[in-house]
């Protein structure tokens, strides 16, 4: 009986890590892999790791990919501009999520609304995004409102408000539902016992709810923050040629300069460096809940 | 292990089965990829009615998205349409299959000076035929250049744009410039009167320094958004091909926007590209990539793309049936003493082409 229990759960969790492995893990090690290669004219355009003459093995490493990542300052200035539009985004997103997601969590319409909230996604992404481009163009919808009043076309598009409208209006839905989700199981009573203690509202948010929301509020930010950073499409739709992002900067080199041991250095050293220090932020706070 | 050896013996006995029947017959059906708005609307069609195959037709928007799908291999896709630089690249990477010219009988309607030409990249015409040619010039609107740089503004010249006083008097109205720096950097060489087809890096460098004073006043780097920006009115000078100028001024005029553009080659000279018919190496079906190829070199079939697309042809024979208005158009077909002015692109090492886009991204960004 318990045999058959132990492998059961083995079966079950059999699945998700096969998938796992199978097209994440494996891809994961095909970029490590080429990011320690050299680029070449041919197919596939870089050179092979592994040579087998005679019985015997020789394996090439080139480090010089990550150590060319050091030597040119435009990565690591991608890398740190990348992480503030992404902190930035985040905090946006953080500043009107919650108090749309309190208003839900405790509104009689709550089904209506997070319909709403949610209502976005059964659009194409990329859809949502070249509205953004109609509404902010020299000739769309806000700058002809403008025109009316008499006001002079404002360059919207291709600048640095362009991308942040961007990714606040696009990833405002994944922090809204976790802190939603965690506002909704919020206990009525103990704010309650706080209004009988005599603190008020504000107070009453400071101590009650917002410590009790913290979950949802990490969930939210994790959330959007890791997949702004390696945006690609919001900048290249939206944004300026002046901004340096890694996303870009990881196009050019694989498409451009074709030179795909460089690009996947460059994936390889944002996995080291913003994943990585984020999974163990994660773990470190959730053993803290 | 029985099990096994009849099983590996049955799959290659079916593999040789369907191997026989390919070369036999191939099926009906034909993957083709092509740029973006780079067809007459009823080829395919026409080429379906006429050979009874089922095309496939995607489009993309640069060499480079091209160039990495072919580069991982596998894409499936029949016959691709490169640019001469990056066509004379992808030879040496093995990508292609020569062309079989017996099953070519059209190849006789190209002409040969700008078959010649795509020598350059394609020794011997092996790999390759020419699509449809043009240039990199400006495109503008007529109105808000004169009403910013007056009647007598420099149209005729790299001046209107790479001259930072102009570009910063046009910032406001809208700069763009396509996202090529093997076609902008040349350009930049060639208005500093250094060779255009220079590797060096201090002409690099030069080309950098001047795109760097007006790389502030450009509004954005993009390939194919321009159309569309340049026949709206959103903005006033771009960079580009010449065929989708054309695009844009006819859509301007069919939308009856009171946009007028116009297509300038400089008299500094250009950039003459050419993009080619080719067939990937492991094209699944190669017999209907060259009967697709020849049917493209009919002299009818290219007069009516050149029609649409207004972009010059490589065919003799459709010459007579092309709109008079565009073979007499000298931004289309330059006059002789412009043609001699246009330069083509060389290839680039590794080396050189690291030097040239980390100086792009140097421009684009101003770091």
């Amino acid at each position: 009986m318990t045999w058959i229990v132990r492998r059961g759960r083995a079966l079950v969790v059999a699945v998700p890590t096969l998938w796992l492995a199978l097209f994440f893990l494996i891809p994961f090690l095909v970029v490590l892999r080429v990011s320690f290669s050299e680029p070449a004219i041919a197919r596939p355009p870089y050179t092979s790791l592994f040579d087998w003459d005679q019985g015997l093995l020789t394996i090439t490493l080139n480090l010089g990919n990550y150590a060319y990542l050091l030597e040119d300052d435009l990565y690591v200035s991608a890398y740190l501009n990348s992480i503030w539009m992404a902190s930035a985004s985040t905090v946006i997103c953080l500043l009107i999520a919650y108090p749309m997601a309190l208003w839900i969590a405790r509104s009689p319409m709550k089904n209506l609304l997070l319909m709403l909230v949610i209502l976005p996604f059964w659009t194409s992404f990329l859809l949502r995004m070249y509205a953004l481009i109609g509404l902010m163009s020299p000739t769309g919808f806000i700058n002809s409102a403008l025109g009316l009043v008499g006001l002079g076309p404002i360059t919207m598009l291709q600048t640095d408000f362009a991308v942040y409208m961007g990714m606040v209006t696009g990833y405002l839905p994944l922090m809204i539902l976790p802190l939603y989700s965690t506002l909704e199981k919020l206990d009525g009573a103990l704010l309650e016992a706080s209004h009988d203690l005599g603190a008020r509202p504000w107070r009453a948010f400071l101590d009650v709810t917002l410590p009790l929301s913290m979950p949802g509020v990490i969930a939210g930010s994790l959330l959007v923050f890791i997949p702004s950073v390696g945006e690609y499409v919001i900048p290249a739709l939206l944004g300026g040629p002046d901004q340096l992002m890694i996303g870009k900067t990881l196009w050019t080199e694989f498409f451009n300069n074709r030179d795909w041991p460089l690009a996947s250095a460059v994936a390889i050293a944002m996995l080291a460096f913003l994943v990585v220090p984020i999974m163990f932020a994660r773990n470190a706070l959730g053993v803290k809940e | 292990m029985t099990c096994k050896t009849a099983l590996s013996l049955l799959a290659a006995a079916a593999a040789g089965l369907a191997a026989g029947a390919a070369q036999a017959q191939e099926e009906p059906v034909l993957n083709v990829y092509n740029w973006s708005d780079y067809i007459a609307e009823d080829t395919i069609e026409k080429f379906e009615a006429e050979t009874g195959i089922k095309v496939t037709y995607d489009v993309y928007d640069s060499n480079e998205v091209l160039e990495t799908k072919l580069m991982a291999g596998s894409t499936g896709y029949d016959v691709v349409v490169p640019t001469g630089d990056f066509l004379a690249r992808q030879i040496q990477a093995g990508i292609y299959q020569p062309l079989d010219k017996s099953k070519l009988p059209n190849l006789e309607n190209m002409d040969a000076d700008l078959m010649a030409r795509l020598a350059n990249w394609d020794p011997e015409n092996a790999h390759a035929v020419v699509y449809m040619w043009g240039t990199t010039g400006i495109g503008y609107n007529t109105a808000k250049i004169e009403e910013r740089l007056g009647a007598d503004a420099p149209t005729n010249s790299w001046a209107l744009v790479f001259d930072e006083a102009n570009a910063a008097k046009l910032a406001d109205c809208g700069i763009t410039m396509l996202d090529a720096p093997t076609e902008i950097i040349p350009a930049a060489m060639n208005y500093l009167g250094l060779d255009p087809q220079s590797t060096e890096t201090a002409d690099i460098e030069k080309a950098e320094a001047l795109l760097k004073t007006i790389a502030p006043h450009v509004r954005y780097f993009h390939s194919s958004q321009y159309i569309n920006d340049l026949a709206n009115g959103d903005v006033c000078l771009s960079v580009g091909w010449s065929g989708d100028v054309f695009i844009a001024r006819d859509r301007a005029a069919e939308a009856e926007n009171g946009v007028e553009i116009a297509y300038v080659i400089p008299d500094e000279g250009a950039l003459l590209w050419m993009d080619t018919l080719a067939i990937p190496a492991d094209a699944p079906h190669p017999e209907n990539a060259h009967k697709f190829i020849n049917f493209i070199m009919d002299g009818q079939i290219t007069a009516d793309i050149t029609n649409y697309v207004w972009y010059a042809n490589a065919n003799t024979a459709s010459l007579p049936m092309v709109d008079e208005e565009i073979t007499s158009d000298p931004g289309i077909f330059p006059t002789e003493a412009a043609k001699k002015k246009l330069y083509t692109a060389v290839v680039y090492d590794a080396r050189v082409s690291r030097t040239v886009n980390r100086a792009w991204t140097s421009i684009k960004t101003g770091q």
